[in-house]
């Protein structure tokens, strides 16, 4: 029984040891984890921007549409927010490739 | 095989270490094959803990007592179903329990979340690898369930409090909980980590908050299940600090899940919310050092514990290893906008916040005056109901009625108009609600009183919700109305879901209320043929009989229950004796009206050898709605759980271009 216990716990060290390694055993040279440049933080903050803003017309859309925010409420924000989302379009496409802002649109 | 136990574990706790320095280093010196050897070291370690647990769980089903730990809680009797869960019956079992689900959890997060970055798991990983070195190091230097001695005959059995089918599902529920809770921890501590601090993270661990909250407060419901049908008391929830160690991080993570969503909206409550998130993980782990540490039963038992120290100086260690984190990455935590009115739907859920943390910190007071006061002057001090009452109603009542503003506040700004004009048939539903209580002599009680007119307004505000809601939807897509509903839900999950969860807290108040502040009770010692009368219940003692089960005998009262003259049930408080395990326990007896919610609730405090008994009848309005609460949380908290297609489409367009997932 101990012989057992101890061939069977010796595996399974050693599967762990395999599996643990298999990605350093790849052939080829070493991948590097990419760290992000200033630029693609900076396009991944207006991306964040400009789906917060209309996620935010969107549910005050939504909102008015349910009577939940008044007329004069309504007409006081959606103004911001719209000029919001545009800012952040607007941002968003001067720092990326024309192509990629026609797909956005 | 016990050594197979060891091994695994040994085995484990190696894995754990590369884990956390190979993650370290890989996250560190950019080396991706480092960080993915790092991850799978994660899964193999789950592999390890499962191995283990397999183990012990056959040892214990197989009534193996050379291990001391399945001599210490099983018996030869002890059916089949308690000896698997004795897996948590004592504390080396519960610790390589939480090490099973927190390894689970750690492979699982890490493999479904390789999308939320490379940069970012890799730094993730070696933040879940140092937890789980800590547990595996537990179970394998401090507290082994693999130790071995020589048989006995028997074993010593089960805590028969344990014997119920509520503890088969109470601590693995609990566990999934606290330790879900590692999950945003660990990315969280991963965002401060790779500087990554956008809202990826949130986005990566969203769900797993959201569920282990949801485990937690299953856990907790079935905890106060098992309390009220087993302990015999007639209560469900004592404020004893192994109760309120699982209501701290639940409460913290409740606070979490709303101002995440500020954060998410408006861009605000960055470092609010790595605090709420530090706090929850470290409760969890205060709450499993609370009840695994012996500290509560004895101040002086916490120098002769095993894991108490260690357990403590790790929680110093994440706590203050977090914070001094966090305050280095203040520059990146900057909010981008500013709260522009204190009538707008972020400022609720900020009273929100202030409120659930100030419960959380009220009763974390509460649960560690008397250690301190212990370990400092040396005098016992008990804090008891009535401070976490007061604190209740102080917090409780006021969060119950937010619960019912925020959602018809709009965001960013509300004119007082409108508000007046949103409020009017909640405001209406609940006074009348008010009026009619007091007309039906609900007025003896205050706080009773003002949490059902509460609920009342929150119920209103959530019935209109769904119905302008779907009215809206109806008149845009010219849906039937079942149709409309379903997409309603169907497309706004988490808002729809988390108002299925506050109707639950309605129940959940409503039932607490009718319970405590509006209960009857009345005790007397019963001879055969003697009766009690409780309210409208008639209760009529007929004597004792005794039965035998699998491994207790078991001795009833028998009580016939008149009402209105007629004989509506036969009833059979008694109590268990245990030989095995030289235990004697309470068995209430309970009749529910389905219709009114009410339970009749008997206990056999005593049986005399004259065949009196002393006896105890209490009646408990409402009560069942509390139990009613946990379904229907558990329904909301899978609507808001469920995977939206939409939602994950427009994540992957916001974040699939990055390079690091190519």
């Amino acid at each position: 029984m101990l012989t057992a216990a101890l061939v069977l716990g010796a595996l399974l060290a050693v599967v762990a040891v395999w599996f643990v390694a298999r990605p350093l055993l790849r052939e080829g040279p070493e991948e590097s984890l990419e760290t992000p440049g200033e630029e693609e933080r900076r396009r991944l903050e207006l991306t964040e921007d400009r789906d917060r803003a209309l996620a935010a017309l969107k549910e005050l859309e939504f909102d008015h549409r349910t009577g939940k925010v008044s007329d004069e409420d309504y007409r006081s924000l959606v103004g911001e927010l719209r000029r919001a989302a545009a800012d952040a379009l607007r941002a968003l496409d001067a720092g990326t490739p024309r192509s990629d802002a026609r797909e956005r649109t | 095989m016990p050594e197979l136990g060891r091994a695994a574990l040994v085995v484990c706790f190696g894995l754990a270490l590369y884990a956390v320095t190979a993650g370290f280093a890989g996250a560190h010196l950019r080396r991706r094959r480092l960080a993915l050897s790092a991850q799978n070291a994660l899964v193999a370690a789950f592999v390890a803990a499962a191995v283990a647990t397999g183990v012990l769980l056959t040892a214990l089903v197989r009534s193996d007592f050379t291990f001391t730990y399945v001599s210490s809680f099983t018996s030869r009797e002890l059916p089949l179903t308690y000896k698997l869960t004795a897996l948590w019956g004592g504390q080396e079992g519960s610790l390589l329990l939480w090490l099973l689900v927190l390894t689970g959890y750690g492979a699982a997060a890490v493999l479904l979340d390789r999308k939320a970055g490379r940069e970012l798991v890799a730094w993730v990983v070696p933040v879940l690898g140092l937890v789980t070195a800590f547990f595996s190091m537990l179970v394998v230097f401090v507290s082994s369930p693999f130790k071995t001695h020589m048989a006995p005959d028997d074993g010593l059995g089960l805590n028969t409090s344990l014997q119920s089918p509520y503890m088969q599902a109470h601590p693995p529920m609990l566990y999934l909980g606290y330790v879900g809770l590692t999950v945003p921890f660990a990315f969280a501590m991963g965002a401060l980590l790779s500087g990554r601090t956008d809202e990826r993270w949130i986005v990566a661990t969203r769900r797993w908050t959201l569920a282990a909250w949801m485990f937690l407060g299953i856990g907790q419901l079935l905890g106060a299940k098992w309390a009220y049908e087993e302990v015999g008391w007639g209560g469900y929830y004592a404020w004893d600090p192994v109760e309120n160690a699982a209501l701290m991080p639940w409460l913290a993570a409740t606070a979490f899940l709303h101002s995440v969503m500020v954060q998410e909206k408006k861009g605000m409550l960055k470092v609010w919310n790595m605090l709420l998130v530090i706090l929850a993980f470290s409760l969890s782990l205060f709450g499993t050092f609370l009840t695994r540490s012996g500290v509560l039963n004895s101040i002086h038992s916490f120098t002769e514990s095993t894991i108490g120290p260690w357990f403590l100086g790790f929680i110093c260690f994440v706590v203050a290893a977090s914070l001094v984190l966090l305050f280095r990455r203040l520059p990146l935590l900057r909010a981008k906008t500013k709260l522009e009115s204190l009538a707008s739907r972020e400022a609720t859920f900020l009273y929100n916040n202030l409120l659930l943390v100030a419960l959380c910190l009220t009763i974390l007071w509460g649960v560690t005056f008397p250690i301190l006061s212990e370990a400092v002057r040396g005098e016992s001090v008990t804090v008891g109901r009535p401070y976490y009452d007061f604190f209740l109603r102080a917090f409780g009542l006021p969060l119950l009625l937010l619960m019912g503003i925020g959602p018809l506040v709009a965001w960013r700004r509300a004119s007082l108009r409108s508000l007046g004009r949103i409020f009017v048939w909640p405001t209406v539903t609940a006074l009348v609600a008010g009026a009619g209580l007091i007309a039906a002599g609900a007025g003896s009680s205050t706080p009773g009183l003002i949490a059902y007119t509460f609920s009342a307004f929150v119920a209103a505000t959530i019935v209109l919700e769904f119905a302008r809601g779907t009215q809206a939807r109806r008149a845009l897509s010219g849906e039937p109305i079942p149709r409309a509903f379903g997409q309603l839900v169907a497309r706004n999950r988490r808002r729809y879901g988390g108002y299925v969860v506050h109707a639950a807290i309605v129940l959940l108040a409503i039932g607490i209320a009718g319970s405590s502040a509006y209960d009857t009770s009345r005790s007397a010692r019963l001879a055969p043929g003697h009766s009690l009368k409780v309210r409208d219940y008639t209760l009529v003692y007929r004597g004792l009989r005794s039965t035998r089960s699998q491994n207790a005998l078991e001795t009833g009262a028998t009580i016939d229950v008149y009402r209105g003259g007629n004989r509506i049930a036969v009833m059979h408080p008694g109590k268990n004796d245990y030989p095995v395990e030289q235990q004697l326990s309470n068995e209430v007896a309970i009749r529910t009206d389905w219709l009114t919610g009410e339970d009749l609730f008997l206990i056999t405090e005593q049986i005399n050898p004259n065949g009196t008994i002393d006896f105890k009848a209490i009646i408990n309005p409402l009560v069942n709605l509390i139990w009613l609460a946990g379904f229907v949380f558990l329904l909301g908290s899978l609507v808001a759980l469920w995977p939206d297609a939409r939602e994950e489409r427009r994540l992957a367009v916001r974040y699939g271009r990055l390079p690091q997932e190519a």
